[in-house]
């Protein structure tokens, strides 16, 4: 199922490839123009947002025309425009950016669900105060997602991983005033720290190594295969090659970012943030960035891969995606607050990408990438339209009944949770199953499908128990449930009819998206269908979804339990149930290693602080007191002395002569007269002599 | 005693008295009057030292004496005028009051 991607380079972009850049500076300037509105320009300020991106979004249609036209025609489309930013004796800082069909595909994605979710947030934030803040840090965030696409140097894309990190960081702490989303701020940027440091020391050895910081340079960029097999030659430490060491650091960014396993902890967390926020960040574009990531990469992490086999840096990210696909699927079981559950599930869903990525190159990773963006957008758009018809009630427990009051998110978040679960025909089932096909197919171990199979029956069952408790059974909320406005669902429906289309384009008889993406003819037939083990497959992934949300319905459908009785699976394994409710101690766990460690480290700086560098400090202070009392006791009784006395001889002095000035001019002429004498008596004695 | 010498004893003499004069007076004038016998006892020892030198026949103590005598006419026309307009802002001529150089 690997397949290497053959492209020949374009030397002369096209049109739309020069202005590309285009696309992340729109939004960026618009973010700046509305950094400097006032407060009460809301209009204008939302208007502006939107109007960019969707100027963003019509040049991206426009790209990835492009790149589609080039595709039909026979030859494939890789432009980048480079050029250097700055020059250090004889290497270079490249900058520059490039349209293939990947960041043609990621461009039109983030744009077009990014509109979506602005238009959302209009009805949304309508009653929050800080309105146009809002819109300034969301178009700030477009921009700089829309820049790690387009980026063609490893830098340029750092430089947009980073601003995109910090706008996470300025959205989930939107509401500062709230301890909580202040402390989830704070969580997220320094988790995704962690991974950045890795991410950065792994740029800095692929410049070293390839010399180079572009992707693609016409022969001589880090991705193309002269670089490559520099890299693969060279040694890594650890018997590894260096290609998969630099394949290895990169990945830890991607983890910290795409909120894998051990670093998924900020996540769930970030959902202390508005809800347009956490669909447009923590669902369809800053965590998929990590994936994307991985996926420009690709060439590296697969270097000297062997048809039917596997690299270490692959077999990392597989493992990696495994795990947590699973890990995540069993904590959202047992989580009570809407938006956890989604939070959960999207860590879950990553994992898939990941272990797609791993198991079966670009195009199946990012084609669930993709499907998933929709309909998870969709979904938290969903859960924020929810939240609000609720009167900000998140707590699943205290909704219910919902489908009757509010049948437009019911309908539209009713096709997110099949596509998220999986469930034929809809969009998640299709990218999900090529996941599993390939998981199926690969050699080194069949450990990460069977985990994968068991996280999708999870994701059929926590997804059925949340629907069950908000939208089914008696309403045992505070007051009336209403439906939201217009602007919140029209961006519900459209996103709700990709989420049910969108797989289409990437089914067996059909893999457009797959050819898209590798630079292979496409055509129909329904023989794809009939190719060895994918009846089978379909046939199992929809026996497990459907056993998952038959689970899931007999356990929680129509009960309606009253919102402080128990959970139906407490009843049954209160121990595993508890487990599960506290996110299976990983933040405990932290707490108690890594930052009961940070906290004692600090507690001894402060003490070396307080008592050594302290202790010397205040020696030092008090040699110098001692110095500084003796130089006065000097100063004031000999020197001060020794003036004073003299000042005081001089003012006598002055009297004395002052009384001789007395103006009688007589007194004057008796004196000079007496001189007079004096001098003549001493010039005669003196010729005597 | 040479007639130099007698000349140089009378000139003293005159200057001693001058001296006295402008030192023990009160009044403005009298100091004046003083100032002046000096100022003769001067040229006279001039006149003597020239007429008993080496080169007699040159006239320079004559013409010594005569500029002399016409710069001490101009000094007491201007002292006599400063001593009138001393009195008229004072209202005194005693040297004892008029001491202070602010009016």
């Amino acid at each position: 199922m690997q397949e290497a991607m053959q492209f020949t380079p374009y030397t002369v972009a096209s049109w739309i490839g020069k202005i590309l850049w285009l696309i992340p500076a729109l939004p960026i300037v618009a973010a700046g123009f509305i950094a400097l509105l006032k407060q009460p320009k809301r209009k204008l300020a939302s208007s502006l947002a939107i109007s960019a991106l969707f100027v963003s979004l019509l040049l991206a249609l426009a790209a990835f025309g492009d790149v589609l036209a080039g595709w039909a025609s026979g030859h494939a489309v890789r432009e980048t425009v480079n050029f250097a930013w700055m020059h250090f004796g004889t290497t270079s800082v490249d900058l520059g950016w490039v349209l293939d069909p990947l960041s043609a595909v990621m461009l039109v994605m983030v744009t077009f669900v990014g509109l979506l979710i602005f238009i959302y947030s209009v009805g949304y934030m309508a009653h929050d105060e800080n309105y146009t803040r809002f819109f300034c840090f969301l178009s700030l965030f477009a921009g700089a997602m829309l820049g790690v696409v387009i980026s063609n140097s490893i830098l340029l894309l750092f430089m947009c991983w980073e601003l995109v990190g910090l706008t996470s960081y300025l959205l989930i702490g939107f509401w500062f005033q709230k301890p909580s989303a202040a402390a989830a701020a704070k969580k997220a940027f320094l988790t995704t720290r962690v991974g950045d440091i890795f991410f950065l020391l792994g740029i800095v050895w692929l410049f070293a190594q390839s010399g180079t910081l572009l992707f693609y340079n016409q022969g001589a960029g880090s991705m193309e295969p002269g670089a490559l097999a520099g890299m693969l030659a060279a040694h890594g430490g650890l018997g590894l090659s260096a290609a998969t060491a630099i394949g290895l650091l990169i990945f830890a960014g991607a983890v910290g970012k795409s909120g894998q396993l051990p670093l998924h902890v900020w996540l769930p967390d970030a959902m202390e943030g508005p809800t347009p926020v956490s669909a447009l960040i923590h669902a369809a574009t800053m965590v998929a960035a990590g994936v994307y990531l991985i996926a420009r990469v690709y060439p590296l992490m697969s270097a000297g891969l062997q048809p039917g086999g596997t690299t270490v840096a692959l077999s990392v990210v597989t493992w990696v995606g495994a795990a947590t696909a699973v890990f995540a699927a069993l904590i959202a079981v047992a989580q009570n607050d809407i938006k956890r559950i989604l939070a959960y599930s999207t860590v879950s869903q990553l994992g898939y990408m990941m272990a797609g990525l791993g198991l079966g190159g670009v195009a199946i990773g990012m084609f669930h990438l993709i499907t998933h963006a929709f309909f998870k957008a969709l979904l938290f758009m969903g859960a924020g339209s929810v939240i609000h018809g609720c009167h900000e009630e998140q707590d699943i427990r205290h909704m219910g009944g919902l489908w009757k009051d509010m049948r437009w998110t019911f309908y539209t978040y009713a096709a997110g949770m099949l596509a998220l679960a999986g469930f034929i025909p809809f969009a998640g089932f299709w990218s999900k199953d090529a996941i599993l096909e390939s998981a199926g197919s690969w050699h080194p171990s069949k450990a990460p499908f069977y985990l994968l199979v068991f996280g999708a029956l999870l994701t059929a069952f926590y997804m059925t128990r949340q629907v069950s408790y908000v939208f089914f059974g008696k309403f045992r909320g505070h007051g009336h449930a209403h439906e939201s406005p217009r602007v919140m669902t029209v961006p519900l429906a459209i996103l709700a009819f990709f989420a049910v289309v969108l797989g289409l384009v990437g089914t067996p008889a059909w893999p457009w998206f797959r050819s898209f993406l590798t630079d292979r003819p496409s055509h129909f037939e329904w023989a794809g269908f009939a190719e060895p083990g994918i009846f089978t497959l379909m046939l199992t992934s929809t026996a497990v979804v459907v056993v998952g949300l038959l689970l899931g319905w007999w356990l929680y459908g129509n009960k309606s339990p009253r919102a402080e009785e128990p959970d139906a699976l407490e009843k049954v394994m209160p121990l595993v149930w508890r487990a599960l409710s506290n996110r299976l101690y990983v933040d405990e766990f932290y707490g108690a290693t890594f930052i009961a460690f940070y906290f004692w480290w600090a507690r001894v700086a402060d003490w070396l602080d307080r008592c050594v560098w302290g202790g010397i400090v205040a020696a030092v202070t008090w040699l110098f007191g001692l110095l500084a009392r003796f130089d006065r006791f000097f100063d004031e009784n000999w020197v001060n002395g020794g003036f004073d006395k003299g000042c005081e001889e001089l003012a006598v002095g002055g009297g004395l002569l002052a009384r001789v000035q007395s103006g009688r001019v007589q007194t004057y002429l008796r004196l000079l007269a007496l001189a007079v004498v004096v001098l003549a008596a001493i010039l005669i004695w003196s010729s005597r002599g | 005693m040479t007639p130099l010498a007698a000349y140089l004893l009378v000139a003293a003499l005159v200057f001693a008295i001058g001296l006295a004069g402008a030192l023990t007076r009160r009044n403005a004038i009298l100091v004046l009057i003083g100032i002046e016998l000096m100022l003769n006892a001067a040229n006279l020892n001039l006149v003597a030292f020239w007429r008993y030198g080496p080169h007699p026949e040159l006239l320079t103590g004559m013409m010594f004496a005569v500029f002399s005598i016409a710069v001490a006419a101009a000094e007491a026309a201007v002292g006599l005028g400063l001593v009138i307009a001393i009195y008229r802002h004072a209202r005194t001529t005693d040297l004892d009051e008029i001491n202070r150089m602010k009016g």
